[in-house]
């Protein structure tokens, strides 16, 4: 086996300075009932060149070279080429967590910097290492707030990523902290007065995204008030990071959860991304994860350590703040060197051009006839009804082209509407056929006024 | 800075030169991108308050300057392509290069996760073909890839022993955790609702079965057993302690933190665990990235089956497909269908090695264990005579008589060219030295390996302070960690 460095003569050489007489005998203390008598049912070792074969087969069968409309928490934007080129060294992607900060400073100081500006720029005042990915990062960060205020409910708008919904309820629904969810209103933002209505003095948490799931802006400042007079903590919770490139930063809530795929890091599928949790520093101690902090060495040179761990599982057990071990630090990395490249004037522009698509679009959309729903400020994406989805899909496909998200499963209320996520990679060519092909198969204007949920 | 080093003449290996933080030379007006012209029309602003102010001190750099930054910081860290890693544990193996190439195939890397089904099955197929190895390799009966790492699988495994208990009629109260257990292991339970109760592992360093029988009364939902356990040992009475969990109603889950052991020798759906999580980042060598990502599959019996988390990858009549119509599942644990990318690397891994290599994978990694057993035996103390598997746990206690301390004893160790082991851990062993070599090691690199330890030994008697002192050959010594945790500086900030 080629990654195996040893011949069958040193392993004999050492096998006999262990004093063993085989390898057998070195598994023979393991009883007999427990031990595997055949092979395993697996083919036997592959060629390089066969699974290189083996997985061009597989992305053949994907839908390699299509333009993709899809967002809902993961963004196609393009990826400089610097940061495969650096993360592919084996200093970075084949050490571990920086346990040895002696050893481990590349590591370290990129944390460091990654945590700098994750601050600067969401507003917040301290930053982790990074979490999974969004997705886990809020009910992290709602776990995070009922320790900080010692009650035990939250509240979620139900423009909130539906898969998010999910993965709150599955950690929620065992600790006991029940979840509200608020409407939202017929524009498709955070309806005010239901959130109002929401709020108790055992609410722990408002969970707002913004942009929301329909691509709107919502009014960090009101909601943060709102979620304040009763004593709540508002939790930001942001899917693409580019739109802080443009969008004013959640700097009124207590915590953000965000998810950073969209900063460099690919689709891939749905993994691995990172996501961050950000907070202001009163709840340093009630964070989650890994935490890099500034130190000095006997000589008073400048170093990063790993900190604050008596927070962590690997300290204080079952009285941990989270049972997170691993953060996502290469996924991170990348999202560092993307932040790097575009900088304080690209963000701007890059998330500048993705909104000017995405507004084209649903110009285009409009002219054609199509319901393009919750008018109102948007970055990126929209919600847009009137058209046979399974035919436009089908009709797209011929084109190499995947169009938006169909909403049905997600929210019935909406009827046949789809999701249509618009970056900067998508050329204006490309947006015209998707409006035609929308247009080609409209269905007449839409099916019902968009409905409020319960 | 002492020179006074021994024949084996430790020498620094990283760029000395300092490498300012990225924000202390960024300037107005450096830029590192350059967008395509905008093919639309530029948007109307934004109404007033929606739009941001500038982001102050985010940098502003050329792509040389970015380049220089990332390289030279890397050249600040210990990895597995520098070298013998042996943290205990963390199975650090090698990282195949191939992995990385087909995980960047254009198919793969730029799929959306929520492309239709027609447009993405050859990711499925990944994902299946996946999912039935380790089914194969494991003996379960199957598994879900979602979990993103090996504590979100040990949660997920706990949340199903939990969602299976309920269903009849009683989700318990309590899990039982042995004292060599992981950290993560009593953080999940507690997550999952549940409480830890401790179990204290006997002389041999393993489960104490009349401790267990006295312990596990019908308020017990799981044991959580790693095996083999922390100390490198199998855990030789599992069946006797599968038993009499199972005589309980309980349900035995196994971290599988240690599986790189037992890959193509021994299944643990043969030895009575009902429930198991993988790492694929340790075993199936998917890379460690500084710290992540991992992935965290967990693998079931039957029984716990219809409890998984949703989607389950499936095999139709119509090809692939993602099936999230499960009515008793746990829900899900993360957005869309897991790490695929980790999923990707870890069959790379499978099909280069195949049933013949991954056996003797582990016959290797057991053989590179025992092997610096028997070389630092005599050096080292030895709290458990028990039979070594992948690793092997010493202690600090001959050290401990010059004042030396495993810590510093690991700290020596970067001296030498080395990362160091897994210092204090598992928590039985008081100063613990827990080694993992991997099968991915030489005999020469392990020689080199036992000879810096053998000369650290050594030093302990004859210089100790060489060794208290260390490191003496890295960019920076030891850190001030206490008053870094006491006054946290977490960010940049511009000064005045």
């Amino acid at each position: 086996m080629r990654y195996l460095p040893k011949s069958d003569a040193i392993r004999g050489q050492m096998l006999e300075e262990i004093g063993a007489a085989s390898i057998e005998e070195l598994f023979s203390h393991i009883p007999e009932y427990c031990r595997l008598n055949r092979p395993l049912n697996i083919p036997s070792g592959q060629s390089e060149a066969q699974i290189v074969d083996f997985f061009k087969a597989a992305a053949a069968e994907n839908a390699p070279g299509y333009q993709s409309f899809l967002g809902a928490g993961a963004y196609h934007h393009y990826r400089p080429v610097v940061i495969d080129s650096l993360v592919s060294r084996g200093e970075w992607f084949t050490a571990y967590t920086p346990y040895q900060p002696e050893i481990s400073q590349g590591t370290l100081q990129s944390i460091f910097e990654f945590q700098t500006m994750i601050c600067q720029l969401t507003g917040m005042e301290v930053a982790n290492a990074s979490m999974y990915d969004g997705s886990t990062s809020v009910p992290e960060a709602v776990m995070m707030a009922v320790r900080v205020t010692g009650r035990d409910q939250a509240v979620v708008m139900r423009s909130l990523h539906p898969q998010y919904r999910e993965v709150l309820a599955t950690y929620t629904s065992r600790q006991n902290i029940p979840v509200t969810e608020v409407a939202y209103t017929p524009q498709g933002t955070l309806d005010q007065a239901a959130l109002a209505a929401a709020v108790t003095d055992q609410t722990a948490a408002v969970v707002v995204q913004s942009p929301n799931f329909f691509g709107n802006i919502e009014d960090w400042e009101a909601a943060a008030a709102l979620a304040h007079a009763k004593g709540a903590l508002l939790i930001a919770v942001i899917t693409d990071p580019v739109s802080l490139g443009l969008l004013a930063p959640p700097a009124a809530a207590d915590i953000v959860a965000m998810e950073l795929q969209g900063f460099g890091i690919p689709v891939g599928f749905g993994g691995p991304y990172a996501g961050v949790i950000a907070a202001k520093e009163r709840f340093v101690r009630s964070l989650p994860g890994r935490l890099v902090g500034e130190a000095r060495d006997a000589h008073g040179r400048r170093g990063f350590v790993l900190t604050l761990a008596t927070r962590e599982q690997h300290i204080r057990r079952e009285k941990a703040t989270s049972n997170i071990c691993t953060n996502q630090a290469l996924c991170a990395l990348m999202a560092s060197i993307y932040m790097t490249v575009y900088g304080r004037r690209g963000l701007r522009e890059l998330a500048e051009q993705n909104r000017a698509k995405a507004v084209f679009a649903t110009t285009r959309f409009a002219q054609a006839g199509l319901e393009v729903l919750f008018p109102g400020p948007r970055f990126h994406e929209f919600v847009v009804r009137g058209a046979d989805l399974v035919r436009v899909q089908k009709d797209l496909a011929d084109q190499r082209i995947i169009g938006g998200l169909p909403l049905r499963g997600y929210f019935p209320e909406l009827g046949e509407a789809a999701l249509v996520c618009v970056t900067e990679t998508a050329e204006r060519a490309v947006i015209e056929k998707l409006v035609a092909t929308h247009a080609a198969h409209a269905v007449g204007r839409g099916l019902r006024e968009p409905a409020v949920a319960h | 800075m002492s020179t006074t080093h021994d024949a084996l003449h430790p020498r620094p290996t990283q760029v000395v030169r300092e490498e300012a933080l990225l924000f202390e030379f960024s300037a107005p007006g450096k830029a590192g991108y350059q967008l395509s012209p905008l093919d639309v029309p530029p948007a109307d602003p934004l109404p007033k308050g929606c739009e941001r102010d500038d982001i102050a001190d985010f940098p502003e750099l050329s792509e040389i300057e970015i380049i220089r930054h990332y390289t030279r910081l890397s050249t600040w860290n210990y990895a597995v392509d520098l070298g013998l890693y042996p943290l205990g544990s963390c199975t650090m193996k090698y990282n195949a290069r191939v992995n990385e190439a087909v995980a960047r195939l254009e198919g793969l890397a730029a799929l959306h996760p929520l492309a239709p089904g027609s447009l993405s099955q050859g990711a499925l197929r990944i994902m299946k073909v996946l999912a039935d190895y380790l089914v194969e390799i494991t003996g379960m009966d199957g598994i879900t890839l979602q979990p993103a790492a090996g504590a979100q699988g040990e949660l997920t495994g706990i949340l199903l022993v939990r969602a299976f208990l309920e269903s009849q009629g009683n989700a318990r109260q309590k899990v039982l955790i042995p004292d060599s257990a992981h950290g993560t292991n009593p953080a999940t339970a507690v997550i999952a609702g549940y409480k830890v109760e401790n179990l204290k592992s006997n002389a041999r360093g393993t489960v104490d079965l009349s401790a267990l029988e006295r312990q596990l009364d019908d308020n017990v939902a799981a044991l959580m057993l790693t095996n083999p356990n922390t100390l490198g040992v199998f855990e030789e009475d599992i069946h006797k302690i599968a038993d009499i969990v199972h005589a309980k109603g309980a349900q035995l889950y196994m971290d599988g933190a240690n599986m790189n052991a037992l890959v193509g020798w021994s299944r643990p759906g043969d030895f009575g665990v009902d429930v198991m999580h993988l790492n694929l980042h340790k075993t199936f060598s998917t890379p460690h990235g500084g710290g992540g990502p991992g992935s965290g599959p967990v693998a079931v019996k039957q029984h716990l089956l219809p409890f998984l988390p949703t989607p389950v990858v499936v095999a139709t009549a119509n090809g692939f497909a993602l099936d999230c119509d499960r009515p008793q599942s746990i829900g899900r644990v993360k957005a869309f269908a897991g790490n695929f990318g980790m999923h990707v690397r870890a069959l790379a891994y499978i099909l280069a090695n195949g049933w013949d290599g991954l056996r003797a994978t582990t016959a290797d990694a057991v053989l590179n264990a025992n092997y610096i057993r028997k070389k630092l035996e005599g050096a080292y103390d030895l709290p458990y005579a028990t039979p070594s598997m992948h690793e092997c746990v010493f202690s600090d206690a001959r050290q401990v008589k010059q004042g030396i301390h495993t810590g510093d004893l690991a700290k020596r160790l970067i001296d030498y060219g080395f990362h160091p082991y897994t210092v204090s851990f598992p928590l039985i062993v008081h100063g613990a030295l827990m080694i993992e070599p991997t099968e991915s090691e030489s005999r020469e690199e392990l020689d080199a390996f036992v000879a810096a330890m053998l000369a650290i030994a050594q030093e302990a008697e004859t210089q100790p302070e060489i060794i208290k002192s260390a490191p003496h050959s890295t960019r920076i010594s030891r850190l001030d960690e206490t008053s870094a945790a006491r006054r946290p500086v977490l960010r940049w900030t511009r000064k005045g």
